[in-house]
């Protein structure tokens, strides 16, 4: 089996076969990946990181490319995680994102990947994280990650993002409260999809009521509502823009550095708490020696942890 | 650290003038019940699109489903592609559809890994699926 530090130096040169072996390498958690993970943090940190959400058949796919065309138009390279769930019967699941990208099926500068959720708590989180690196590495100018933005692990991947879309479609009055209950604090950009139908300015007046209605303070991103039809790319280009501006308003204010930081803290705590609980079970002689003392009433549960933790 | 069973990725492609996709999206659903992740591409696709995406998707099969009669000088052009590409991809192809019998031994020299002809069992058509991609996934 080939291993992950083989195919670093590929990776890097951006070879679609080696990313695409790497992000598998990358989603089994397997020997060595995080070597080559440690390699390529180091290369990554250029790309814009895009995040694009909203509930099912709001035309996210669509829209992401129609994005990737109009990047692909300015000589840009774009990857593209597209998220869906697993079926929690059986484990296997349908990825059908890329029915609607079809446009850049021969075209090595769009890379498209197919993410299913896996049902693991936590893992999606972190294996797509690992994956905007390895794309970013593989010198990905713009990264796209398009989730349903359902549950707290999909929540986390999209606060991953430097530019959070949430994408919403006129006459399904129910999303705006579903929105309302998840993904409003984390929108920089409200995108009104379908907006050729019926109450399309109705969506958008209830977003604008909505956001009016948050909490908000002085010097704070002013987020936009924009309205797109991805099927025929109207709105798009202007929705790039946005996307830009809003870079470039992150950069300025210094949102972008901390929005990097609290990336950071949150990838070194998911580390660490693997490390540390990975020496936490049974099977483990010092955590087997804990669990004698403890259940035999020797020791408290406190002092045991305090002395496996080394604090 | 590979102690857990990862699923098996298939991506299951209609390529050229056929737009016959109940029967793919019929195995879709099977192999998603079996446990496998699947990556439909939708139809109308070109050789050339389907073994780019197969190549992004690292999938460990690719199934073409073909049910306008060009499955000889489809696959063709497709084990062309594979020759011309600088580095063999890993994932094992099968073809699936109507295709009568005196060309599945053309379509195995060519180096379609199994043939499933539209008439396979649900069962069978896994099962020869967890056989194809076994010794790839080693690999």
């Amino acid at each position: 089996m080939t291993a992950p530090k083989e195919i670093v130096d590929a990776v890097l040169e951006g070879r679609n076969q080696a990313v695409a072996r790497m992000l598998t390498f990358v989603e089994r958690r397997s020997d060595g990946v995080d070597d080559a993970l440690a390699v390529l943090h180091r290369a990554a940190g250029s790309a814009h990181v895009l995040g694009l959400t909203g509930p099912p058949g709001s035309g996210k796919s669509t829209l992401v490319s129609a994005l990737a065309r109009h990047y692909r138009s300015q000589g840009r390279t774009v990857g593209v995680l597209a998220v869906d769930p697993s079926s929690v019967f059986s484990g296997g699941a349908i990825l059908g994102d890329r029915i609607r990208m079809s446009d850049h099926g021969d075209d090595a500068g769009v890379f498209i990947r197919s993410v299913a959720t896996r049902g693991a708590l936590g893992g999606l989180s972190r294996a797509c994280l690992d994956a905007i690196t390895v794309l970013d590495a593989a010198g990905t100018d713009v990264v796209i990650l398009e989730t349903v933005g359902v549950g707290q692990a999909e929540v986390d991947v999209i606060s991953a993002a430097q530019t959070v879309a949430v994408v919403s479609v006129p006459g399904m009055g129910d999303d705006v409260q579903a929105i309302k209950a998840g993904l409003l604090e984390v929108a920089d950009v409200h995108v009104v999809n379908k907006a050729d139908r019926d109450g399309a300015s109705r969506t958008v007046a209830e977003l604008r009521e909505m956001l009016r209605l948050s909490h908000r303070t002085a010097g704070q991103w002013n987020v936009p509502i924009h309205q797109t039809v991805a099927a025929n790319g109207d709105g798009v280009a202007d929705l790039a823009a946005v996307f830009a501006a809003h870079l470039d308003w992150m950069t300025e204010h210094g949102e972008r550095e901390r929005r990097a930081r609290r990336n950071a803290a949150t990838r070194i705590r998911w580390v660490a708490e693997e490390l540390v609980l990975d020496e936490l079970r049974p099977g483990v002689a010092a955590f087997d020696h804990a669990l004698d003392e403890v259940t035999a009433h020797r020791t408290d549960p406190l002092s045991a942890a305090r002395q496996l933790v080394g604090r | 650290m590979d102690t857990r069973e990862e699923p098996i990725r298939v991506m299951l492609a209609k390529i050229g003038l056929d737009g016959h996709d109940r029967g793919v999206k019929v195995v879709a659903r099977t192999l998603r019940d079996a446990g496998m992740e699947v990556i439909y591409t939708g139809l109308h696709r070109s050789p050339e699109q389907v073994l780019d995406a197969a190549v992004q998707e690292d999938v460990d099969v690719l199934g073409v489903s073909l049910l306008s009669g060009a499955h000889m000088p489809i696959f063709t052009r497709i084990f062309q592609l594979i020759d011309e590409m600088p580095e063999r991809p890993r994932f094992a192809i099968i073809a699936g559809g109507v295709m009568p019998d005196e060309d599945v031994d053309a379509l195995t020299a060519m180096g379609v890994s199994a043939v499933l002809g539209q008439d396979t069992a649900p069962d069978t058509i896994v099962e020869r699926i967890r056989d194809v991609s076994a010794p790839v996934r080693e690999a």
